[in-house]
């Protein structure tokens, strides 16, 4: 029980640091699509006797990859390029599953098994999500550059490019790190939800990753101690409590929320 | 203050037979050649889809040339970037305003280039920006997050990212769209002060009229570079119909009953843009023309100072 605390509000952070980038660059379906896509890969990997992260990790950023190379060579938009590929690949799993004979769980893939994790899985996941963690903090104020104005982050002779393709590797190393807590269904939540309320919630972007972090930790940790006691799914419960937050969020931000009770005090001066 | 550029050599901005044609096929700009030095104002004028902003993002480094080139200082532009001397001044509708960022925030960007890897502001850092942003006039509004912001206040800090950075080329793309006229003259007040540091200040627009308000030269876009040069010379009837065709609407005074029964008394009104009158000949009319006669009068005595130098 401790290990499945530790181990989600790990996680748990990690997944909300990216969020709040995935949310500001309208990357949101990104983090779909690559957990989707990493199926086939985990099958893989199974069936050659790889470790199973290494082939979630390959499968995932081919995903990333095969739909940014293929929005650049047709006229198709992003997102339905993505639509397609994470769909065929996702497709692509689920048939290498049912014709690989193996002691995988396809409900662990899909749904995480936060309270049955083994040590060497734990340890696994702990290693993945601190270097990603780091990083992404290391980074984050060039990252938040990239996003906020890319023409900016060039004319300072920054390469977009590579810092797109950093932080889809980091995306991907996230999601391969997240499985064995969530499962890659509800992985989606965990970079989404978290930022997204963060959002509705503050005014500078230190304090929007601080927010999600704390939103996303608090949901996990909660979610866990009721899954526990209602018998329900770890998972399921972690990303119900964070809907709530966020539709909580919603209701009460202040200033911003739907519910608030005063009109909010329009601040244009001219000096 | 950010330090005065002037006591550099001036910095040459060259475009030599530059085209630009896209993966898909599109030629957006062919032969475009033109040349620049620091201490002007240059307005780049053409309609939509003149290779206008192709020729912009060229500039910039964000588009390859298929053919030619650009430099900056005789050097590559992507050393230019480096050395942090590219400042762009985004079109307001290219930014997400909802943004969780502040004022000082944004203008800390600017600075970018000079720290290290974890974007660090050091003490040099934080005094570039206060300066920058006090410069522009919004420093009891540094902590405010971008969205909260009047237009005007919105554009200018923009500027101070730039003025933060210490640019010694600023490109601003549309900097008047949807700007009200005062903040327009706030903006034109400062952008005269930076040419006057050595800087070299180049605004994409289409906004016909402040073009001989506040900008000394002009490069006419449509396709190519039709002219180029000096403001009085590029701007005639005959170069702006070869640049507009028909997307100009034309009010021929002299046509119309106006000039008849009132005189030489007319008035000219516009909603939003400023509009572009020409006199007798196709002169260009200037709403202050002393203002403007000064200006010319110490560009030329300086090129014949620097010439006897």
């Amino acid at each position: 029980m401790l290990q499945a605390f530790a181990v989600g509000a790990l996680v748990a952070a990690v997944c909300a640091v990216l969020s709040c980038f995935l949310v500001l660059r309208g990357w949101s379906l990104m983090g779909d699509a690559v957990s989707h896509a990493v199926l086939p890969g985990i099958v893989v990997a199974y069936a050659v006797g790889l470790p199973l992260p290494v082939g979630a990790f390959a499968s995932g950023l081919l995903c990333a990859t095969a739909t940014g190379w293929i929005k650049r060579h047709t006229r198709v938009k992003e997102d339905t390029v993505m639509g397609v590929v994470f769909t065929g690949l996702f497709a692509l799993g689920l048939v290498l599953y049912t014709k690989t004979p193996s002691e995988l769980h396809l409900d662990h893939i899909l749904f995480g098994n936060l309270l049955g994790i083994e040590p060497a899985q734990l340890r696994q996941t702990a290693v993945l999500s601190l270097i990603v963690l780091a990083v992404v903090i290391a980074l984050r104020r060039t990252f938040m550059l990239a996003t906020f104005d890319p023409s900016q982050a060039r004319a300072l002779g920054f390469s977009i490019r590579k810092l797109d393709t950093a932080l889809l590797v980091l995306l991907a190393l996230a999601i391969v790190a997240a499985l064995q807590a969530v499962g890659i269904i509800l992985v989606i939540a965990m970079l989404v939800t978290p930022g997204a309320t963060a959002f509705l919630l503050v005014r500078s972007f230190d304090r929007m990753l601080v927010v999600a972090t704390a939103i996303a930790v608090g949901s996990t940790l909660s979610g866990i101690y009721v899954s526990y006691f209602a018998n329900a799914s770890s998972a399921a419960c972690i990303v119900l409590v964070q809907a709530t937050v966020f539709v909580a969020a919603l209701c009460f931000a202040p200033g911003k929320g739907l519910l608030r009770s005063v009109p909010p005090t329009t601040n244009f001066t001219e000096n | 203050m950010s330090p005065p550029v002037s006591n550099e050599l001036p910095l040459t901005l060259a475009a030599q037979q530059v085209s630009v044609t896209y993966p898909n096929g599109h030629t957006a700009l062919s032969d475009a050649t033109f040349t620049l030095t620091g201490g002007t104002i240059c307005a780049l004028v053409g309609v939509n889809g003149s290779g206008k902003s192709t020729l912009f993002k060229a500039l910039m480094g964000f588009v390859t040339p298929t053919a030619g080139r650009v430099t900056i200082a005789d050097a590559p532009v992507r050393e230019a970037q480096r050395k942090g001397w590219v400042a762009y001044v985004p079109q307001s509708e290219e930014v997400d305003w909802t943004f969780p960022v502040s004022v000082e925030d944004v203008v800390m960007m600017g600075r970018y280039g000079y720290m290290n890897f974890l974007r660090t502001p050091r003490p040099v850092d934080r005094e570039a920006v206060t300066a920058a942003i006090q410069r522009v006039g919004l420093s009891d509004l540094r902590k405010r997050q971008i969205g909260e912001l009047s237009g005007g206040q919105k554009k200018r800090v923009f500027v101070a990212r730039a003025l933060a950075q210490q640019g010694r080329i600023i490109l601003l793309d549309e900097p008047f769209t949807g700007v009200d006229v005062k903040t327009e003259e706030a903006i034109v007040t400062l952008l005269r002060e930076l040419r006057a540091e050595g800087r070299l200040i180049l605004v994409s627009t289409h906004n016909l009229g402040s073009v001989p308000e506040f900008c000394d030269q002009v490069v006419l876009i449509n396709r190519t570079v039709l002219a180029c040069g000096p403001t009085a010379e590029v701007f005639t009837a005959e170069n702006l119909s070869r640049a507009f065709g028909g997307a100009l609407r034309h009010f021929d005074l002299s046509h119309s009953t106006v000039e008849a029964h009132d005189g030489r008394q007319v008035t000219v009104l516009t909603d939003d843009e400023r509009p572009l009158v020409l006199g007798q000949g196709g002169h260009l009319e200037y709403r202050d023309r002393a203002a403007h006669q000064k200006l010319v009068d110490e560009r030329e005595a300086a090129k014949t100072t620097a010439r006897d130098v």
